[in-house]
């Protein structure tokens, strides 16, 4: 049964190896939702986050497929019950004098925090779980949204 | 003491080991043909025609003796002109160190002159690869790349390194080789648990793959199969493991493989899988690959398990590994009911009629390898002959059939040959190829008689790209688009136009004939004999079809 997967990917910090690891996917048909990269405590390293929707068997082949990379020095799975996963979502919605106040309170709910207000519309940004944000983009569906952009999930291990 | 780029790179390929390199010379590399020109008594170079060539001849090289090959190539299209080759040897996990230049640190990026950025169009077709822009690395990169290439499941590894890198002075200090990475370890209850499905099968049957070669497991594979009763079938990658002359080998599985081994793999309840990736020329059709039976694996490369075919038990680790530690567990047993079955699909094997008038496939490659016998170095290029060489080369021993196995590269034979009779220069090495792929490389045979290299070629030639031949009379109505090839070649003068000897052949004894001359002769020789243009692989099973889609006529 597919279901979301974090995959925490520790790799050397070496030119290309961003391309090596996107370009395993690409060929290997592994459909990505998410990734980021970030710097890790040494220098020497960074970390890639990713999260994808997979069965068993397709999670095997990327975990093994991907251990192989020579610039990979280790690959695991994250868990809710192990890990602390975040991200954030910028989000512009256009507003009207009457709905402004109707989503400030929706977004306070989710602890979202207003970053920019004009006449027209509001950009809310909100950090959390992402089916927090999922959930959040689903209640506020209603509104007359812009656009948003997502960070993709990024997490640390407990 | 300080040395310039180009004398560390063959410095360092000195204390590797390496005494033969396949290259060609070109702009981005003049520095390194500039140092090679003071170490000509102590390293071989061979310079093929075409790029391409010189990779598959470094293949050939290293599948022949199991060292690694190394070539080299300018950049841009010297550069490009390897990749097929290094792609064939990346599908067949082969080890090789591929070394072009480059332009110089500031060029680029720029679109200079004969820039390609190699580094990135090879990442998908090598297992690594380094682009190097300082001196200072160069020692330690070319190290790694060695290791990297032996390590684990090997494969070819690329170095891409910048004209001013060569050109520049650093220390040599000569280090040691770099160790090979680990082998996968793996915990004695993963092998009682193989031990246990083995024990507990009545029908098992081994399926042996490449992974068997390369870890050297042809003994300890032998004594399982004779301890256990258990009948063994090989892939195309494991020709000469297992021979004609053990007793519980079926011989070659899938599309082309025997009835009485894809008949064991369908009717077995245990499919013992060593070093083998379950391709689509073998598990046909994955949903009734061995319909009844438990699988169970055992590889190197972790990225196998249940990447083709779901298995019920595996472990990652070295074949020969893995086989050692399971012996002690295995049970003596004898699997009588189980060998008789064998026997009777034995007789259900496919027959080929022989014709004096005009040789078949099976008699010529029948005739050449008992003439050359278990020493004989048999290449082979892609199509029917291909096949037909798998099914009638008869190896006894491992490395004694080249074959491009994976990628199924027309082209692959005569740069292979050429490597193998320079690796094996005490053994006899025969080219098999068709009339398409001999003229795919056929430039190569000036290399052979340029640096002396004696092989033997001999051509199947059909008039035609006979195995998509064979697909359009089987199963796309006889409807022959483009296949045919009707020019009226002369071989003969061929082969003397290019300072070699030809021969051109259609009955037993013409044959005879001709290839008991050719094998007086100092350098390389062709051999063309025409066969019928109509003449079928067989037996074969269509892709993705079972052992009920058989084809016999
Ligand atoms: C480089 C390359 N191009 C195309 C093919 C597809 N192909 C596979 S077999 C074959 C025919 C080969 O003809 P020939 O060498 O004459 O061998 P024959 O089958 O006639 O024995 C072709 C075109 C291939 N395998 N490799
Ligand atoms: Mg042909």
């Amino acid at each position: 049964m597919k279901k979301m997967r974090v995959l925490s990917i520790l790799v050397k910090n070496n030119a290309g190896t961003l391309t090596r690891v996107a370009g395993l996917f690409a060929r290997r048909g592994y459909n990505i939702d998410t990734l980021t990269v970030s710097a890790t405590k040494d220098h020497r390293f960074s970390k890639i986050t990713l999260t994808a929707e997979l069965d068993d068997i397709m999670l095997g082949q990327l975990m093994s497929q991907t251990a192989k990379l020579q610039e990979v020095v280790s690959i695991e799975e994250l868990f809710d019950h192990n890990s602390v996963l975040r991200e954030i979502l910028l989000i512009k919605v256009a507003v009207t004098h009457e709905c402004r106040s109707k989503l400030i309170e929706i977004a306070n709910i989710y602890k979202g925090v207003v970053v920019d207000l004009s006449r027209e519309s509001m950009i809310i940004e909100l950090t959390g779980k992402p089916q927090k944000i999922d959930a959040f983009i689903n209640v506020i569906d209603n509104f007359n949204i812009v656009n948003f952009c997502r960070t993709g999930v990024t997490a640390v291990q407990r | 003491m300080k040395y310039t780029g180009a004398e560390i790179l063959i410095k360092t390929l000195l204390d590797e080991g390496v005494d033969t390199i396949f290259g060609y010379p070109g702009g981005a590399v003049i520095d390194i043909y500039n140092a090679l020109y003071d170490y000509q008594d102590q390293i071989k170079h061979i310079r093929p025609s075409h790029e391409q060539g010189g990779v598959h001849a470094a293949d050939g090289y290293a599948r022949s003796t199991g060292k690694t090959g190394v070539c080299i190539a300018t950049s841009g299209p010297g550069a490009t002109n390897m990749i097929t080759g290094i792609a064939t040897a990346y599908m067949d996990s082969i080890p090789l160190v591929c070394i072009t230049g480059n332009v110089a640190s500031h060029l680029i990026g720029k679109d200079a002159f004969q820039e390609i950025d190699i580094y990135g169009v090879t990442m998908s077709v090598t297992k690594h690869n380094f682009m190097v822009s300082d001196v200072a690395k160069l020692q330690d990169t070319v190290r790694k790349a060695f290791s990297i290439a032996n390590s684990g499941r090997k494969s070819p590894v690329l170095i891409d390194v910048q004209k001013d890198v060569m050109q520049s002075m650093y220390e040599y200090e000569p280090k040691p080789s770099l160790p090979l990475a680990q082998l996968p370890q793996f915990e004695q209850s993963e092998i009682e648990k193989l031990a246990e499905y083995i024990n507990n099968a009545n029908k098992p049957i081994i399926y042996a793959g490449g992974g068997v070669n390369s870890s050297n497991a042809g003994k300890e594979l032998r004594e399982l199969m004779n301890k256990a009763s258990i009948p063994a079938v090989n892939t195309i990658m494991t020709i000469g493991v297992l021979g004609e002359l053990d007793q519980l080998n079926l011989g070659m599985v899938g599309m082309h493989g025997k009835n009485s081994s894809n008949f064991a793999i369908e009717n077995s309840d245990l499919v013992i899988a060593l070093g083998t990736r379950f391709s689509d020329r073998v598990a046909l059709n994955t949903k009734h690959f061995a319909p009844d039976a438990k699988i169970i694996q055992v590889d190197i490369d972790a990225s196998e398990m249940n990447k083709n075919v779901i298995v019920d038990y595996a472990v990652v680790g070295d074949v020969k590994e893995v086989l050692t530690a399971l012996l002690p567990l295995i049970e003596t047993k004898n699997r009588q009911a189980w060998l008789d079955n064998i026997a009777e699909f034995k007789k259900e094997d496919y027959q080929a009629p022989c014709c004096e008038e005009q040789i078949k496939p099976h008699q010529l490659i029948s005739y050449v390898v008992n003439e050359l016998g278990e020493d004989l170095i048999v290449v082979t290029d892609v199509g029917q002959h291909q096949m037909w060489s798998a099914q009638y080369c008869a190896r006894t021993k491992p490395r004694t059939f080249l074959t491009s196995g994976g990628l199924g590269t027309m082209g692959f034979g005569f740069g292979a040959a050429i490597g193998a009779k320079v690796g094996n220069p005490d053994k006899p090495v025969v080219l098999f190829t068709g009339d398409g792929s001999f003229t795919m490389n056929m430039n190569e045979l000036k290399t052979a008689v340029d640096s002396k290299i004696k092989t033997t070629t001999i051509i199947l030639n059909n008039h035609t790209l006979g195995m998509v031949r064979q697909w359009q009379n089987l199963l796309y109505n006889k409807r022959f688009s483009q296949t045919d090839i009707n020019h009226s070649f002369d071989y003969v003068k061929l082969a003397e136009a290019f300072g070699a000897k030809g021969y051109s052949c259609k009955t037993v004894n013409e044959f005879k004939a001709a290839f008991i001359d050719s094998q007086k002769q100092d350098g390389p020789v062709i051999i063309e004999v025409l066969i019928d243009q109509d003449e079928l692989v067989l037996p074969m099973i269509p892709a993705g079809g079972t052992v009920e889609d058989i084809i016999m006529e």
